[in-house]
């Protein structure tokens, strides 16, 4: 059944992991800009006890932005384009609709029990993996019921081919439950113990460089397929949508999506490089990850190229604004990477706040900037209310954009500043600095770093507000927008 | 091929998960059975250094430290002999952490004392002015989870072969013998050490702080 007149999809599953997005975020960059602020001004760590130090917090963080807004962002992105590329609603199968709540109530859940405890301290430690089994449990759980509806919405689909998004929807689910399941096997310490100790903890199956190895497998390929294939699907689908012009070339998205598949789960091993994992695999890492600048780049030009004869729109649109500066930092952060990861660079920025330096200026630059304008192209289809202010995107996204900017500069110069001082050496070939003199030398690159968070935070206020006011008191649409998001 | 994988999302899925899959199989299981090998004289980690281990990661230690000294002149000299693969084969996870915000501590047994770390946890400053590190003082009452660390040693020693004595068996009533027989006198000696009348006492009323076991892993690392 091919019809061109529009159809009514199912946008209730997309609401709430809205909202989600929106609390998450908050939360999860609030906790951003309290533990940035404590490198800066060490006081801020006895706001809380126990709870309150750096590095309880630290994990919390991370886990909130990435497993709390990132994810809640790409589920808004799925449950919305899914519907849409696949030309079939969610309202057309109850067991789809039953299964979609019960997704969300299962991941507030388990949200819940990741926050609080990993401030109790109940944590596994490897990064990004922090929860313990029962929480992995039901994380496997939810994961599994988002496959059963991506392939049960395939099934029921009216568009024989899949759309390049789907593609990269299909990759995450994949890609995420073979890391996950890997990277979390362990035995659960009462068991062969005769019912000792705390029932929730367990160690690890790999001991050790073993250990690393998959942990960095999954580490890196979290970033691969939390931070990267599911925005790409999100940017595939939003910026043709908003822009109202068709993808810049096929080609181009076959090559950069299966080029993307085969090299990034190579380049894991750039996270332990000089580590005790076999040399051979260290440079493979090094070698792959410079290859993956071409599927990387592949993506992101072939999204600018999109924009070809309309740049107008960009001064224009503000949504068109943090598209294509999300592509370009994603360039940005696909060149750096590789960068880091030469044997002789990474010698200097492994352990120091290049990286994190890194790392943000692809999730503030890059995945939130997507998550922002995914929900504000959605909201209007959504809610059919206009947007509600321009110009408050207008100054959210400079605000964002200074604040993404004084963030990685910072965290460039502290990095290097100290990976050069733990090396210096005097005269006689004696260590020139004392651990101490290469902390309080990055005092004020933190400040810094402190400042541009906030703003980045202060954006993401504006973003909350934006977004609560369209949702409730934007002006009613009668009809659905075909491109661009109309905004007050 | 590929027009016709996008009509057939099965093939298409099974196409990706080959494709992705390959890269793990090839890098990480040539060296699997290898890396797994303990250097000669490694000894496992007793009860308490576990329960130590145990407050390294609730306090969540490796935020800031590493455990991983690089093979370059600036790290050996700063940290002492570079990390070898083989250290870390009782490390169940490995703490090698991704940042020095503090400095690498896979060797810092061998110079720091007790009672430098007793000064050190309550008041960083004290020991190191500027450090930015703050306080554990919560660590000096919250009292160490030893039950919890002799379940991982048992779980450790049947799961995996780790070499642990006869005393280390499943069960409520061993976990008290080898309480009494080794991890209390360990505590004791360390406290001992910490030069901390408070923790002294404590230990001897068979209440062992998480300071006191996390002392006794850090003295381990050697």
């Amino acid at each position: 059944m091919q019809s061109n007149a529009a159809m009514e999809y199912d946008y209730s599953i997309v609401k709430l992991y809205m909202w989600t997005t929106v609390i998450f975020g908050i939360v999860g960059m609030l906790i951003g800009v309290i533990i940035a602020s404590q490198l800066a001004w060490p006081q801020l760590n006895y706001m809380m006890g126990e709870y309150g130090t750096f590095s309880r917090l630290r994990p919390i963080h991370t886990n909130v932005v990435v497993y709390g807004f990132m994810i809640s962002g790409i589920f808004v992105g799925f449950y919305y384009s899914a519907q849409r590329v696949l030309k079939v609603s969610m309202g057309e199968s109850k067991f789809l609709m039953t299964l979609g709540y019960l997704q969300f109530f299962l991941y507030l859940i388990a949200a819940s029990g990741m926050v609080i405890s990993e401030a109790m301290g109940i944590t596994t430690s490897k990064e990004y993996a922090q929860m313990e089994w029962p929480l992995d449990i039901l994380i496997v759980v939810i994961w599994v019921i988002w496959g059963v509806i991506m392939f049960g919405l395939i099934g029921m689909r009216r568009e024989k081919a899949l759309y390049i998004s789907m593609w990269y929807y299909v990759a995450t689910f994949l890609g995420v439950a073979m890391l996950y399941l890997f990277n979390n096997m362990e035995v659960p310490t009462q068991l062969l113990s005769g019912g000792l100790g705390a029932w929730y903890h367990s160690v690890s199956m790999y001991a050790g460089t073993n250990d690393a190895m998959v942990q960095w497998w999954w580490g890196h390929n979290a970033v691969a397929f939390v931070f990267t294939v599911p925005i790409i699907a999100l940017i595939y689908y939003f910026l043709p949508k908003e822009s109202g012009q068709a993808v810049y070339s096929y080609k181009l998205s076959l090559l950069s999506f299966w080029g993307l598949m085969f090299i990034y789960l190579w380049a894991g091993g750039h996270h332990l490089l000089w580590s005790t994992v076999p040399d051979w695999v260290q440079t493979m890492a090094s070698v792959f990850s410079v290859i993956l600048i071409l599927p990387s780049w592949g993506s992101a030009i072939n999204m600018l190229l999109t924009m070809k004869g309309e740049w107008n729109q960009l001064t224009e649109n503000p949504l068109i604004k943090f598209m294509v500066l999300a592509s370009t930092f994603y360039m940005l952060s696909t060149l750096e990477g590789p960068i880091q990861a030469v044997k002789s660079v990474n010698a200097i920025a492994h352990f120091t706040d290049w990286i994190p330096g890194h790392v943000h200026d692809g999730t503030l630059g890059w995945v939130s900037f997507m998550v922002f304008a995914t929900l504000m192209h959605s909201a209007p289809r959504v809610f059919k209310r206009e947007i509600y202010s321009k110009s408050l995107l207008e100054a959210q996204f400079w605000i964002q954009t200074v604040g993404v900017v004084l963030y990685f500069t910072s965290m460039w110069i502290a990095g290097i500043t100290q990976g050069m001082m733990w090396r210096a050496v005097d005269e006689y070939g004696n260590l020139m600095y004392s651990f101490i003199d290469t902390v309080n030398a990055l005092h004020p690159y933190w400040a810094i770093r402190a400042v541009g968070g906030t703003l980045y935070f202060i954006g993401l206020l504006m973003f909350a507000y934006n977004f609560f006011m369209t949702a409730t008191a934007g002006r009613k649409l009668e009809t659905e927008p075909q491109f661009r998001s109309p905004m007050a | 091929m590929f027009h016709w994988l996008e009509k057939n999302p099965f093939f298409f899925a099974v196409g990706v998960f080959l494709t992705i899959a390959f890269a793990g199989a090839v890098t990480i299981l040539p060296n699997f059975s290898k890396s797994a090998q303990p250097i000669k004289g490694l000894k496992p980690y007793t009860v308490l250094q576990l329960a130590g281990r145990g407050v390294y990661i609730k306090d969540n230690c490796l935020s800031c430290h590493s455990q991983m000294i690089r093979p370059f002149k600036a790290e050996t000299d700063r940290y002492g002999q570079y990390s070898l693969s083989g250290e870390y084969a009782y490390d169940r996870p490995f703490l090698w952490g991704s940042r020095r915000i503090g400095p690498d501590l896979h060797r810092v047994g061998n110079y720091r004392t007790p009672d430098w770390h007793a000064n050190h946890m309550w008041n960083p400053k004290s020991v190191v002015p500027g450090s930015i590190m703050p306080a554990y003082k919560h660590q000096f009452t919250n009292i160490a989870d030893t039950e919890t660390a002799y379940a991982e040693a048992v779980t450790v020693k049947r799961a995996f072969g780790v070499p642990y004595g006869d005393d280390i068996q499943p069960g409520k009533a061993a976990y008290e013998k080898e309480l009494k027989a080794k991890v209390l006198p360990d505590a004791l000696k360390i406290a001992t050490q910490m030069k901390n009348k408070d923790l002294i006492a404590k230990v001897k009323a068979g209440k062992i702080p998480e300071v006191v076991a996390l002392v006794a892993y850090l003295e381990r690392l050697k």
